[in-house]
């Protein structure tokens, strides 16, 4: 047997955050103003080596195909190259553009950006997985094998927009003001303790159309990631946001697992409250436990988590890093701070801090409709 | 033909003659007789060849008259031909025979948890102060799904999944399997209330559990092993997981020979075997000798427990422990036990407790890595025995993978056990190792329970300090949670193996 040489895996990111989130519940679509002006609320939260935001509903006119972006770092025509002949032999490429970008914006080192509108072409075996699957093996793929090529949004009528910089900064840079209209706004600024230059290292965090954005050191990284690698999930960025992406992804897209559950998972009751439910909740608190305890998110926590239709808030079990909430009308908000909520929307009708565990649900008036008894029974059973 | 025996005396007794009463207290106390008072000379005698260094007659002697420490006389100092060395085999000049010895290996391989530090939160996330926040160590025992269904019926939120048995234990600490008929009746009766009372598990060994102890059944795992002692429906039935022993740490591939004269009439009912006869535990189970037939044996075990049971695997850590233990999943264990190198015993073949086996950190870390490669470690808990001294161990262990941590030294030494390494005379002064009523009634389980709930209660409140430190409220949160554990002072193939990082790499 030859010895190898021992390979350490990278430091893990460290960082503190700030975060928002804005829906309007009956899918009308605004711009970006709102998500923006609450993150500048927010400044201190940062230090402008990190910004970001996902927006939900962007490309009406290609509602139905994956709209892949991707950075090509220092201008990189050969990835570029190699990312176009990959994404032609394996996808319909129905539209190809690059990113508009205002070069005026105060940003160091910006990739350049493009993004592709595409519908997958499966060959062979590949038949018998899904779109999802087939899309999401095919970034790996890029993201992987192509050096200076990174796809960092792959989502339908969705996109991910993020960088080095204040997020105020990353909104100019890709005129998020005026392009783009969406029903979901997620902001997100980074406060890193080490100094990554890296553009695709920024929030938000995208699989799909699920993005993440997230604030705090988890310490059952180790855990729940190699729980994680058990279901073919390989950290490759080493931030905990990523274990949160694939936690997530795992639960709630694979398992079909509701996010009344999945908060439950990340954010279980402690044992003595456990043991003052009624039989029915016991146990099934208890098995969720039994079951899923390598997934527990230990440590402070924020994150809000967004798909298509829904956007959703949780915080840590013992609520070391707060998140609140608000509802105005059509529109939820929520945010690391009450602040920056006021900030937008000075007349609230309701602001709510919840307990640790206790997710924030935005959830499209018309999905809301239709599953209204059994979302009445979950919520009963997790509230 | 009278021979002379060659060894040294492996003890100095002082006795500090102005301090001794002579009241005769050590002279009870010691059933290797080391100390004789008498009479006619209104002295006492002390025979230091008889020592075996258990510290009873210092304990117990009221004016500290006594001191027993290692003789220091020595033959002619050789780093190859120790004095341990040339005793062992002057030994077995004088008998011809294999050199017997008690407990776990003592030889100088290296420790790896003393090799091996915790981490702690420090700015980037708050520690946690377990005297204000609920800290938890709540532990499952058993197979876990893959996933679990949930369906809305009614008014109801029901688990389709279908789910097997688990054990809860209140503090990922068991103690190990020690028998009765090993061990005295009054220190297996003191485990047995100490885990009741805790809220965790204790292992009844390959001896049996007595009808009137049946009481704590559901804190039990009733082992089934070679010999089938005291196996029967009401014994599986009456326990929380049933245990097929394999091996052992402390002699991997050997098996066990309960002497006749320690087989009473108690030990006679509670292993079903005739009193007075010698108890053989043969070195492999003759109904396994592939993993197919201990699969069998799995899942007849299973059957006659109506499936309500998690059943263990007992395994010796050895070389290929990873693919052994992966079989073992596969043939249905739900429990995978290993007892590693420092693993104890009531008696074994010197020879083959100071050279056979692996250190039990390598095969934990060895084998939670190949489970999980194979995605399959949530199908089996591990539950890792063999050289623990403190919760330190215990939770590095967690940390590099282990469910809970099977103590059995521990336990002993915390109900007097010295380590003196003598068990298998079967004259332990302390009451533990012994089947001698005159010894065995110096143990008193209401004493001695209590001893080992405030052990297993101060190892706990030790581990909650150490979690709250990392900024981790719950067990399962460092379970396997390599990250926090760094190496110092290790090769890189022994970090390779262990998957940690050195000291300092960040």
């Amino acid at each position: 047997m030859r010895r190898s040489r021992r390979i350490l895996e990278p430091e893990k990111d460290m960082q503190a955050c700030g975060l928002f989130g804005v829906m309007d519940r009956s899918g009308r679509r605004f711009d970006g103003n709102i998500a923006i002006d609450a993150m500048k609320n927010m400044k201190v939260r940062g230090n402008g080596l990190g910004g970001g935001f996902s927006v939900y509903g962007p490309y009406p006119h290609y509602k139905d195909q994956y709209a892949i972006h991707v950075m090509y770092e220092g201008g990189n025509t050969d990835a570029k190259n190699r990312v176009e002949d990959f994404l032609h032999k394996n996808f319909e490429v129905v539209n190809e553009e690059e990113v508009p970008t205002n070069s005026d914006a105060n940003v160091i080192n910006p990739p350049l950006v493009w993004r592709y509108f595409v519908n997958p072409e499966k060959k062979g075996e590949e038949k018998k997985i899904s779109d999802d699957d087939y899309v999401v093996a095919k970034v790996m793929d890029i993201n992987t094998k192509i050096d200076d090529a990174f796809v960092f949004s792959s989502g339908k009528d969705m996109a991910v927009f993020k960088g080095v910089g204040f997020p105020e900064d990353i909104a100019e840079f890709f005129m998020l003001d005026e392009l783009y209209k969406g029903y979901i706004w997620t902001g997100h600024s980074r406060f890193p303790t080490n100094t990554p230059g890296w553009w695709g290292g920024a929030h938000p965090f995208c699989i799909l159309d699920w993005t993440v954005v997230h604030n705090g050191e988890i310490s059952s990284y180790g855990t729940n990631r190699r729980y994680l690698e058990m279901y073919g999930y390989y950290c490759t960025l080493f931030t905990d946001t990523e274990v949160i992406a694939y936690a997530v992804d795992l639960l709630m897209r694979r398992q079909k697992l509701p996010i009344e559950v999945v908060s439950r998972i990340f954010a279980p009751p402690m044992w003595y409250l456990i043991e003052h439910m009624d039989e029915r909740r016991k146990q099934l608190y208890t098995t969720l436990r039994r079951v899923y305890g390598p997934l527990l998110v230990n440590g402070p926590f924020t994150f809000i988590v967004a798909h298509h239709g829904e956007m959703f808030g949780l915080t840590d079990r013992i609520r070391l890093r707060p998140i609140t909430a608000g509802e105005k009308a059509d529109f939820i908000f929520m945010s690391s701070e009450e602040a920056s909520i006021r900030a937008v929307s000075p007349d609230l009708d309701r602001i709510w801090t919840p307990h640790g565990g206790e997710p924030i649900i935005g959830r499209l008036w018309e999905d809301e409709k239709k599953k209204k008894k059994e979302q009445l029974i979950l919520e009963q059973t997790f509230r | 033909m009278f021979m002379m025996s060659y060894q040294l005396p492996e003890f100095v007794i002082e006795r500090r003659e102005d301090k001794c009463i002579k009241c005769r207290v050590c002279e009870r106390q010691c059933a290797f007789e080391g100390h004789e008072y008498d009479e006619e000379f209104d002295r006492m005698f002390s025979y230091e060849d008889k020592c075996v260094g258990c510290q009873r007659c210092v304990v117990f002697c009221p004016t500290n008259a006594l001191i027993i420490k290692p003789h220091p006389g020595d033959y002619r100092p050789n780093a190859n031909w120790t004095r341990e060395k040339l005793q062992d085999l002057k030994k077995q000049a004088e008998t011809g025979g294999v050199i017997l010895t008690g407990s776990g290996n003592d030889k100088g391989y290296r420790i790896y948890w003393d090799h091996l530090v915790l981490n702690a939160s420090q700015v980037t996330n708050p520690s946690i102060d377990p005297l204000r926040e609920p800290m938890e160590l709540r532990t499952f025992l058993g197979r876990k799904p893959d996933s679990l269904q949930l369906e809305i019926d009614g008014d109801d939120v029901q688990i389709t999944t279908e789910l097997t048995p688990n054990v809860a234990i209140e503090t990922p600490i068991v103690f190990t399997a020690m028998s009765y008929g090993a061990i005295s009746y009054q220190a297996f009766k003191s485990l047995a209330m100490a885990a009741s009372e805790f809220g965790t598990l204790f292992n009844t060994g390959e001896g049996g559990l007595p009808t009137e102890l049946r009481k704590y059944g559901k804190n039990a795992i009733v082992q089934c092993a070679s010999g089938r002692f005291g196996v029967d429906p009401e014994y599986l039935n009456c326990s929380a997981a049933v245990e097929i022993k394999i091996g052992q740490g402390a002699k991997p591939g050997i098996g066990g020979h309960l002497p006749g004269e320690k087989v009473s009439v108690w030990i006679s009912e509670t292993r079903m075997i005739p009193e007075g006869t010698d108890a053989l535990s043969p070195a492999p189970q003759h109904d396994i000798y592939s993993i197919e037939d201990l699969s069998m044996l799995i899942y007849a075990l299973k059957e006659a427990t109506n499936y309500e049971k998690p059943v263990s695997v007992k395994i010796a850590a050895v070389h290929n422990a990873p693919a052994i233990a992966s079989g073992m999943v596969r043939a249905g264990a739900d429990i995978i036990a290993l007892d590693g190198l420092r693993g104890g015993t009531g008696a074994a073949p010197k020879i083959i407790r100071d050279n056979v086996g692996i250190p039990i950190e390598m095969a934990l870390a060895s084998v939670d890595r190949r489970l999980r490669e194979e995605g399959i470690r949530n199908k089996a808990s591990i539950l890792v025995a063999g050289g623990f001294r403190n919760s330190g161990d215990v939770l590095k262990a967690i940390a590099l993978g282990a469910d809970a941590v099977y103590i059995g030294s521990p336990a002993l030494i915390a109900m007097g056990c010295t380590m003196c390494q003598k068990c298998y005379t079967g004259k332990c002064n302390w009451g533990i190792c012994t089947q001698d009523p005159y010894l065995t009634k110096r143990l008193n389980p209401e004493i001695a329970s209590q001893r080992l709930v405030n052990l297993l209660r101060g190892w706990s409140h030790e581990i909650k300090e150490m979690l709250g430190g990392m900024g981790i409220n719950a067990i399962e949160s460092v379970r396997g949670n390599r990250d926090h554990l760094r190496g110092v002072g290790l090769e890189d193939w022994e970090l390779d193996v262990l998957g940690v990082k050195g000291a300092g790499e960040v």
